[in-house]
């Protein structure tokens, strides 16, 4: 169980180690309220079809499995976008197209097929919101990063996600440099952190642990 | 043989039962928010007339059954553009315009509130592509330029000239961005003409 939850957190985490899903986490990261939405997303969307797959694995022969799973994953996706419409929806204009875009996230059907398509329930669960919140935090920690630099706050329009909660958020400093916000600012954000993690990685001494658990 | 055909049969049934599964969660999504969602969408766009009309008092807007005016057109943009009829006592005392502004990264679509005396009750932006941080300064929430069309008309006298500062006018400009509230000034402009030709024409 503890393999589980290192590997999506860290080892094997989607975002910065498999580098899968990386069209939403460059497109929405330019606050990390956004972020946090479109994580918060991400983990119910996985966290459900990982389960449902995982119900549902002895009944699909292989032919049939990869359709069957885009089936889940769009319907789930198509209720959570309703959700967001229905109780965040200064939010839901926000992410736009990224919200039933995530029915493309690689991640998700990669942990049906991969891991929740063998594996028992409570595993295939575990799994999902392993994969989830790693994916979550590393699309967090890029928006912050962005909107410390863009703007020079952290959390504004939290009242967009949250009911009653303030949207001016924390001032850090006054102003912001521009290019932060623009997409190439989320490359750089992105970078930083694959730099961070790969320093962090290395000093302990697990070079890419997930290659090397593949290959053997 | 058999096997195969069997495979195919209960493959095929299999797929059906997981369309209506899927089917089911998206119908049952729907039913739970979807009263919600036109609810949200209601008061947004209610929201949204009710501060581009500002102070004027208005009893009745009907804001599904706009007046629709084909391109080409005399209004800014080459889209249909969308005219409301704000009123009170059964008496027309504003009128929203739903128009297009040609901005730096595409149409900008404006509402446009113009009272009876032709004077500019407020103007909102819809929906926009301009650059973030830079043309983004026309969206009420990020700033309070928009605000600056309140109490505007076509009268000389007052002051209004309608251009950004730099080409002679009284509006202000964004540090680096020309094009985006240039665009808008000059929208609103126009409308603000063709409002007047309106009531001019017999």
């Amino acid at each position: 169980m503890n393999t589980i939850w290192r590997d999506g957190l860290w080892h094997n985490n989607p975002g910065i180690v498999q580098l899968l899903g990386l069209c939403p986490l460059l497109a929405v990261t330019n606050t990390a309220v956004n972020a946090l939405g479109l994580a918060i997303a991400t983990l119910f969307v996985l966290t459900a079809s990982n389960t449902i797959v995982s119900i549902t694995r002895r009944a699909l022969q292989p032919e049939i499995r990869i359709p069957a799973y885009v089936l889940i994953i769009a319907a789930l996706v198509t209720a959570t976008e309703l959700a967001f419409h229905a109780y965040a929806p200064t939010l839901h204009a926000r992410l736009g197209i990224f919200l039933p875009l995530i029915v493309t996230n690689c991640a998700i059907v990669a942990r049906a097929e991969a891991f929740a398509s063998r594996q028992p329930v409570g595993r295939a669960f575990a799994d999902g919101l392993a994969h989830g919140l790693g994916f979550g935090w590393v699309l967090v920690i890029v928006g912050a990063l962005r909107e410390l630099v863009g703007h020079g706050t952290l959390f504004r329009d939290l009242g967009t996600l949250i009911p009653g909660a303030g949207n001016e958020g924390l001032t850090i400093v006054d102003g912001g440099l521009l290019i932060a916000l623009l997409p190439p600012g989320a490359f750089f954000a992105l970078a930083a952190v694959l730099v961070a993690r790969n320093v962090i990685a290395s000093r302990r001494g697990q070079d890419n642990p997930e290659l090397a658990r593949e290959q053997s | 043989m058999n096997a195969d055909r069997g495979s195919v049969v209960s493959g095929t049934l299999k797929l059906g039962l997981f369309a209506a599964i899927a089917a089911a969660i998206v119908a049952g999504g729907w039913r739970l928010t979807g009263e919600r969602i036109a609810a949200n969408t209601h008061a947004a766009r209610l929201a949204q007339f009710e501060s581009v009309l500002g102070v004027t008092v208005f009893d009745t807007l009907d804001y599904d059954a706009p007046a629709i005016v084909e391109p080409p057109h005399r209004l800014p943009g080459d889209a249909p553009a969308r005219i409301y009829e704000a009123l009170d006592n059964g008496v027309r005392v504003a009128r929203v315009f739903e128009v297009q502004a040609a901005g730096y990264g595409g149409p900008i679509v404006l509402l446009v509130g113009i009272d009876a005396a032709f004077v500019v009750t407020g103007v909102r932006v819809v929906n926009h592509t301009e650059t973030p941080g830079l043309g983004t300064n026309i969206e009420r929430e990020r700033s309070d330029w928009i605000t600056s069309f309140d109490g505007r008309s076509l009268d000389a006298d007052d002051g209004s000239v309608w251009a950004l500062k730099r080409d002679g006018g009284v509006f202000d400009a964004f540090t680096g961005a020309t094009i985006t509230p240039r665009a808008v000034v000059e929208a609103v402009h126009e409308t603000l003409l063709y409002a007047q030709s309106m009531d001019a024409a017999p």
